[in-house]
């Protein structure tokens, strides 16, 4: 044990040094030439759907039917975009879109911390078995049909409950929480109790402040998993216009095209809306990006987090 | 403060470090090790469960709420023996309301799944489930782990990482949005079918294809989009897989006069193996339960023989068409063997996991 701990900066040191003296052969220099055009073509494939929406997006409609548009369009106009923010039923979907983030990922890190706090502590009784019943959660699943039945037999079908209620927790957010918390040196837990603290004080002040890297992980999780969802308005809320939303919108669109023999014949039927005219395949082109914007918007600010959530979660996945 | 001075003393027992296994049989290993992580066995008394009231208090209305929503709709499962009809259910009383006013028919509808009428259908539908499941699980297993050696050969870190964060990015997309943008990439030119155009520039193909109306292709459509949205992320694990590996591993193999593919066959596969191997598992044991969104949103009436899989079989034919009877029939044989794969590949990947890792 002792020789490895102290071989291994010694190694380090090596590679290090042995890197930065190692020699341009021919070998790696075909290696690399290669792999980075591999790499480079890949991350090409990767961003160019995305920029070839947008292209489409910001071409005239009628236009963008003759098809060839690359990553630039061909023919710049904003009616595309002018049409779908003069739709009603988007503003509202995007609302609805915004709310429902929001309460489920507040909703979601305030009751998933307080039980992954309480499942935390060693010496809660109930530990084990509660701790069974939420992972087993992740295995088992009554099913669609009767998901629904509950929540028509409760009366939320079509209500903004629907949206939030059946999700407070997830168990595999709990599993990373619970195991980031465990992670918490306990002499901190110790000495708020020393000072008086209950249980709620303990996990609202102390546990909870040193708890953020996790919880922005578990967050950004609950927030994308949330802002992509549309069976949950298809299942729950697809009778009530007013609680749509942006991706159940954007489905039905892509629904209806495919049903028109896909897309063939739906890309050259015209859309009017408001007096303005433009196609479906420009209209869905302007949603899509409606819909990715926020996603690919807070992404940078985000992407540090997530690998090292993770790497938590596969702790005791 | 009475949970101050009753929880200090359990603590400073759990402090205690458990005994070193000192056998060095396996069996043993685990057993030592199943003990320690359950701590003293102590007795539930009234004074014990009173004192950790607050714990109490912060855990079973969770409990409740959990088993309200992820068990107890286990009773929709009583439709699977009934004729039902939506719009028959309906009860004075609070509770299962749909089930109400209901004509049982007692095992009829698994007859008529599994062998009667849909019989044939369903087979179908099974099999498209698992042929879907099992081509992108292959495929996106073997793309990630070439992707993760040849981000491993790139030494400059601001590329890589640029590299990293593009290739995570379609993780993030919904999956409506990546339907919508594979259906324009996959149609005809004149509607912007990009990939067509590409093969077409390319002299590949003289006549543009129409890849969603062409069965055969259906489940590699499925995969390869799989492949596009997940390829990045399904690299984060086994990138920190290699990260893992001793470098004085490559230095002894450069010693000896090993090249860069020897080192990459003969010192990073074998040494990421078992992280492969339990994934593999693991993600076998789901093979029912992927594949929704896709076949749902990209399979039409030309190609239904080849994308519909078990959850669009639920949703199509069961939800949107009423049918909710042999639906949650066809539900009930997804969940349970859903959790007997997944128990078992869970049970496999643990035993495999300590004798690979002990």
């Amino acid at each position: 044990m002792s020789s490895t701990t102290v071989a291994k900066p010694l190694a380090r040191r090596a590679a290090r040094g042995g890197s930065r003296r190692r020699k341009w052969t021919t070998e790696r220099i075909i290696f690399t030439t290669l792999n980075t055009t591999f790499l480079l073509a890949l991350a090409a494939v990767m961003v160019y759907p995305l920029l070839n929406t947008l292209a489409i997006s910001l071409n005239d409609g009628m236009d963008a039917v003759r098809g060839g548009i690359g990553i630039w369009p061909r023919d710049f106009s904003l009616q595309n975009y002018n049409v779908v923010f003069n739709m009603h039923t988007i503003y509202q979907a995007f609302f609805i879109s915004v709310l429902k983030t929001v309460v489920v990922v507040a909703t979601n890190l305030f009751f998933t911390s307080m039980l992954a706090y309480a499942l935390s502590r060693t010496e809660f009784i109930f530990r084990r078995p509660i701790t069974v019943i939420f992972v087993l959660t992740m295995y088992f699943d009554a099913g669609l049909i009767p998901n629904y039945l509950l929540i028509k037999d409760l009366g939320m079908l079509n209500t903004f409950q629907a949206y939030w209620v059946p999700t407070i927790i997830s168990a595999f957010n709990l599993i990373i929480l619970r195991t980031y918390i465990k992670s918490i040196p306990e002499e901190i837990i110790e000495s708020a109790r020393m000072d008086g603290a209950g249980e709620f004080r303990t996990w609202w002040q102390i546990v909870m402040p040193l708890c953020k890297p996790a919880l922005a992980v578990v967050g950004l999780f609950v927030a994308v998993g949330s802002w992509n969802a549309w069976l949950d308005t298809l299942l729950y809320a697809s009778g009530n216009p007013a609680l749509t939303t942006l991706q159940y919108e954007l489905q039905k669109l892509l629904s209806s095209s495919m049903n028109a023999g896909v897309n063939s014949v739906a890309a050259t039927g015209a859309a009017a809306s408001g007096g303005q005219v433009t196609t479906p395949i420009a209209l869905r082109s302007a949603i899509t990006m409606v819909a990715a914007v926020p996603i690919l918007f807070v992404y940078p600010f985000l992407q540090k987090h997530f690998v090292s959530g993770l790497m938590i979660g596969s702790v005791k996945g | 403060m009475t949970d101050a001075t009753v929880s200090t003393p359990v603590t400073a027992t759990g402090l205690v470090p458990a005994p070193e296994p000192a056998s060095s049989s396996r069996a043993q290993n685990r057993k030592a090790r199943k003990n320690a992580a359950k701590g003293p066995k102590r007795k539930i008394t009234w004074d014990l469960v009173w004192a950790q009231r607050a714990l109490l208090a912060m855990a079973v209305p969770l409990l409740l709420y959990q088993i309200l929503f992820k068990y107890v709709p286990v009773y929709g499962w009583a439709i699977a023996f009934q004729n039902f009809k939506p719009a028959r259910g309906s009860s004075p009383w609070p509770g299962p309301r749909s089930l109400w006013n209901q004509q049982w028919v007692g095992l009829e509808n698994f007859y008529n799944l599994f062998t009667g009428v849909m019989g044939e259908r369903f087979i179908r539908v099974v099999i498209n489930t698992i042929g879907q499941s099992v081509l992108t699980l292959t495929v996106g297993t073997l793309g990630a782990i070439v992707l993760a050696l040849l981000l491993n050969e790139v030494k400059n870190l601001p590329f890589k990482r640029v590299l990293q964060n593009i290739t995570y990015m379609p993780h993030f997309l919904s999956w409506v949005i990546v339907a919508s943008m594979a259906s324009v990439a996959l149609s005809l030119p004149s509607s912007g079918g990009f990939i067509n155009q590409g093969l077409m520039s390319l002299h590949i193909i003289d006549q543009p294809i129409l890849f969603l109306t062409e069965p055969n292709y259906f489940w590699g459509i499925v995969a390869g989009t799989n492949l596009w949205k997940e390829l990045g992320w399904n690299t984060i694990i086994y990138l920190a897989a290699i990260t893992a590996i001793d470098p004085s591993l490559y230095e002894s193999a450069e010693v000896d006069g090993a090249g860069r593919f020897r080192k990459m066959f003969s010192i990073t596969l074998p040494s990421i193996r078992p992280t492969i191997v339990v994934l593999l598992i693991i993600n076998s044991g789901w093979i029912l339960s992927t594949n929704f969104e896709l076949p749902y949103f990209l399979g039409n009436g030309l190609v239904s023989d080849r994308s519909e899989t078990i959850d669009v079989f639920v949703l199509r034919y069961g939800y949107e068409l009423g049918n909710y009877s042999l639906a949650i029939v066809a539900g009930i044989f997804k969940t349970i063997v859903a959790v007997i794969l997944v128990g078992a590949a869970n049970q496999a990947a643990k035993r495999l996991n300590q004798e690979t890792l002990v």
